[in-house]
């Protein structure tokens, strides 16, 4: 039996697959709240420990700054026309029913802030515009709102003019951790990243020992001394896998291994930054870029001629900001940015892989693939998945057509969810995911996200999904002929 | 003079007034809005996947979303159909308007007669749907607002009006005519003392003083929304 409020989420059966839109359940989950940061986490990531004295007014120049640095922010809080289109797309209002989880309903609490202290006639008719003041009572909402929203991009695709909701919960975080509003997951792992290098606060020396094990394990069980290098000077690769794939989703890094093998690629993690997963993504801008800086100072220390991003979806959704944020890559072979999936791919298109693969290898499985959100809506990174599975796998079956690619539903928790205080929202914002896996009949649910590989599990055992988890890099793993 | 001719000297004179302070903040504000979008730039990549991959596609891509609102289509087949109908009647009705203003008349603004007979009403009809519609499925309610049934409102009051002065309380259209192309070439003359068609040119002149600062503005943001305007082309690679 769950361990928390199952209220907030509605247990409705889908209809082969497909969840109708509920019924709006008022309030159903604003009782669903992050806990906030602790002084020592802000403190070391240069936010405020506190909320501030002033935080009003300070939070209203910081949407003024905002509206000044981002195109996206701005155009989107104008243009909606509450056509309601995106209304029933978000996986958290399936689940939930609380209309404040519509996307448009969700972006509204922004806008009428917005109207109230930036728009001619929120300033004067405030009633009439539909403008709000940005008192305490709205500061709650925002904080319950837009930490029920992934930034999965999901009503993106739905909204006449691309109206990318997910932009504007960046956008609130951001005021939200200026004036000393944060969550205590989200800025935690950013301090991690500083103290050690990875969200998971593994320090260098656990790195390597765990890098040794996963070499003892292979060997014992392939009886092939593959190497885990770490910081390994001129490497041609620098990988940057998240953190997890070193520990929970070993399978998939012992994938990447036995790949960069076969291919008799020198390759190298790096302990000043083995991690590709960036939380300042869902928090603020400054930490964001410092966290993406990290991976080229990493590949300018080893010297590499490659960066490739491992399977993590917002390390991937960030990394392709790379040029952006952190400057030209210039020095580094193109392509790039590069991802796991793509190298793999252009390998087998290349026929590097000939031969090499038995498909058999992964018989017992029935394959399904869920696309993360930041891959498949942020990332263009649709077919490569695909086209690895299909070349290592003889079984594989696609969810319905409207909850895959770019419709694809978040695993429930992306983007700064993945806490369990809230696991109600997890497990309500899981639901249509997992009805479409349950649809599938698949037992290997194959993924290139390791904040969905943290979930899945966890939201599937929920919805009583019979299915094991795990990364595409894994089944390569399990194909390759080494 | 009669007091009622003073008065009506007055309100001319207010309507002429009123029509160059509307016609000034309609083109200062669009300019202003969109200028400001123009400018602000987008700090990282926002295509939103499946994206095309140079400049050409991604401008192909505005001009499907601006012509045939396929994201719509996507989410919500009866509102896709409502809004096509609603906004393709609106420009009927628009491009049909400009023989009210233009001398001679441009050919496409004759050609259309035939069809502009029952753009009115077709654009009507849409407005009153789509006000149904956010009256009756709890979802569109829930998210309308003031502004949202007023936009619907002005717009049918509008067409209502200009159905009205057509087919039933004529105006005289060559008076309309020597009022409108007054206002344009800067030497006004008195509008056609008919109350109808008064109101009709009232609220128009009420559309053009809310267009930029509100909702309606959609019709130029759209242009820049970063998520379809980019192609995804930050992979600067030789190589795959
Ligand atoms: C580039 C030109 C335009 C495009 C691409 C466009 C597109 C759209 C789309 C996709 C919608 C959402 C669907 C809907 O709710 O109907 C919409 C709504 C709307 N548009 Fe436009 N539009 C344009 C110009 C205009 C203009 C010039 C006006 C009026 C002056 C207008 C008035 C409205 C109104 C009132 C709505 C809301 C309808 C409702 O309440 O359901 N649009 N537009
Ligand atoms: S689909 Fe777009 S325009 Fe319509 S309500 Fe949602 S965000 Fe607004
Ligand atoms: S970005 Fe995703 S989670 Fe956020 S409102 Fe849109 S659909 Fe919902």
């Amino acid at each position: 039996m769950a361990k928390f409020d199952e209220a907030p989420i509605i247990k409705d059966p889908p209809i082969n697959g497909i969840l109708r839109p509920p019924d709006i359940r008022e309030d159903a989950s604003v009782g669903v709240k992050c806990w906030p940061s602790k002084p020592k986490d802000t403190r070391a990531i240069d936010l405020p420990t506190e909320r501030l004295p002033d935080w009003q007014a300070r939070g209203v120049a910081k949407l003024g700054e905002l509206l000044e640095r981002n195109k996206a922010l701005r155009v989107f809080l104008d243009i909606c026309v509450r056509c309601g289109a995106c209304a029933d797309k978000c996986q958290f209002y399936l689940g939930t029913g609380d209309p404040r989880n519509m996307p448009v309903a969700r972006a509204e609490l922004l806008r009428a802030v917005y109207r109230r202290y930036y728009t001619p006639l929120g300033r004067r008719m405030p009633q009439a515009a539909n403008a709000a003041d940005f008192d305490e009572e709205m500061l709650a909402l925002w904080y319950t709102y837009f930490y029920q929203c992934s930034e999965c991009r999901r009503c993106s695709v739905f909204c006449p003019y691309g109206i990318d909701t997910a932009e504007i919960t960046i956008a609130a975080r951001e005021i939200m951790a200026e004036i000393g509003v944060s969550t205590k997951y989200v800025t935690e792992v950013v301090a991690k990243v500083y103290d050690t290098g990875n969200n998971l606060g593994i320090p260098p020396a656990a790195w390597k020992d765990n890098c040794e094990f996963l070499e003892e394990d292979v060997l014992e069980q392939t009886g092939v001394p593959i190497k885990f290098p770490v910081d390994m000077q001129g490497a041609e690769v620098l990988l940057v896998p998240p953190s997890a794939d070193n520990f929970a989703n070993t399978e998939t890094m012992i994938g990447y291994a036995k790949l960069f093998h076969v291919l008799g690629i020198s390759w190298t993690t790096s302990t000043y930054c083995n991690e590709g997963g960036n939380f300042g993504l869902f928090l603020n801008f400054a930490n964001m870029k410092k966290v993406n800086n990290r991976i080229l100072t990493a590949a300018r220390m080893l010297g590499v001629k490659t960066i490739i991003w491992g399977e993590c979806g917002h390390a991937w959704r960030a990394g392709i900001f790379t040029p952006s944020l952190s400057g030209p890559m210039d020095e580094f072979d193109p392509p790039y940015p590069y991802h796991i999936s793509q190298f793999t791919v252009d390998m087998l298109r290349r026929g590097a892989l000939n031969g090499k693969i038995d498909k058999n290898a992964n018989d017992q499985y029935l394959v399904t693939y869920h696309d993360p959100c930041n891959a498949a809506r942020a990332g263009q990174l649709v077919e490569e998945p695909r086209e690895i599975i299909r070349a290592c796998c003889n079984r594989f079956v696609e969810m319905p057509a409207d909850t895959i690619r770019e419709k694809t539903f978040c695993c429930g928790a992306g983007n700064g969810l993945l806490t369990d205080e809230i696991m109600p929202i997890r497990m309500a914002g899981g639901k249509p995911r997992a009805m479409a896996v349950k649809h599938t009949g698949a037992n290997f649910l194959a993924t290139v996200c390791a904040i969905c590989k943290a979930q899945l599990p966890e939201s599937m055992h929920y919805w009583g999904v019979p299915v094991e988890v795990g990364g595409v890099a894994q089944l390569l793993g399990n194909a390759l002929k080494l | 003079m009669s007091t009622p001719a003073a008065l009506w000297t007055l309100f001319a004179t207010l309507l002429i007034g009123l029509s160059y302070f509307a016609g000034v903040t309609f083109v200062l504000g669009l300019l202003w809005r969109l200028v400001g979008y123009l400018r602000t730039p987008m700090p990282y990549p926002a295509a939103l996947t499946p994206a095309p991959t140079t400049d050409a596609g991604a401008a192909a891509r505005v001009a499907g979303d601006v012509l045939f609102f396929p994201s719509l289509f996507k989410a919500d087949k009866a509102l896709w159909a409502g809004a096509w109908v609603f906004h393709v009647a609106l420009w009927v009705i628009l491009i049909r308007h400009l023989r009210y203003f233009t001398y001679p008349v441009p050919g496409i603004s004759v050609a259309m007669s035939s069809v502009a007979l029952w753009a009115g009403y077709v654009f009507g009809v849409a407005i009153l749907f789509l006000f149904w519609r956010r009256l009756a499925l709890p979802r569109a309610l829930y998210v309308s607002g003031v502004p949202d049934y007023f936009a619907l409102a002005l717009l049918g009051l509008i067409a209502a009006t200009g159905i009205l002065t057509k087919y039933w309380l004529h105006v005289n259209l060559v008076d309309v005519k020597a009022f409108t192309l007054g206002l344009l070439t800067l030497r006004p003359v008195a509008p056609p003392a008919h109350p109808l068609f008064l109101v009709h040119f009232l609220l128009v002149i009420g559309l053009m003083l809310y267009f930029p600062f509100s909702k309606l503005l959609h019709a130029g943001g759209i242009f820049f929304s970063p998520t379809r305007n980019q192609p995804f082309d930050v992979q600067k690679c030789k190589k795959r």
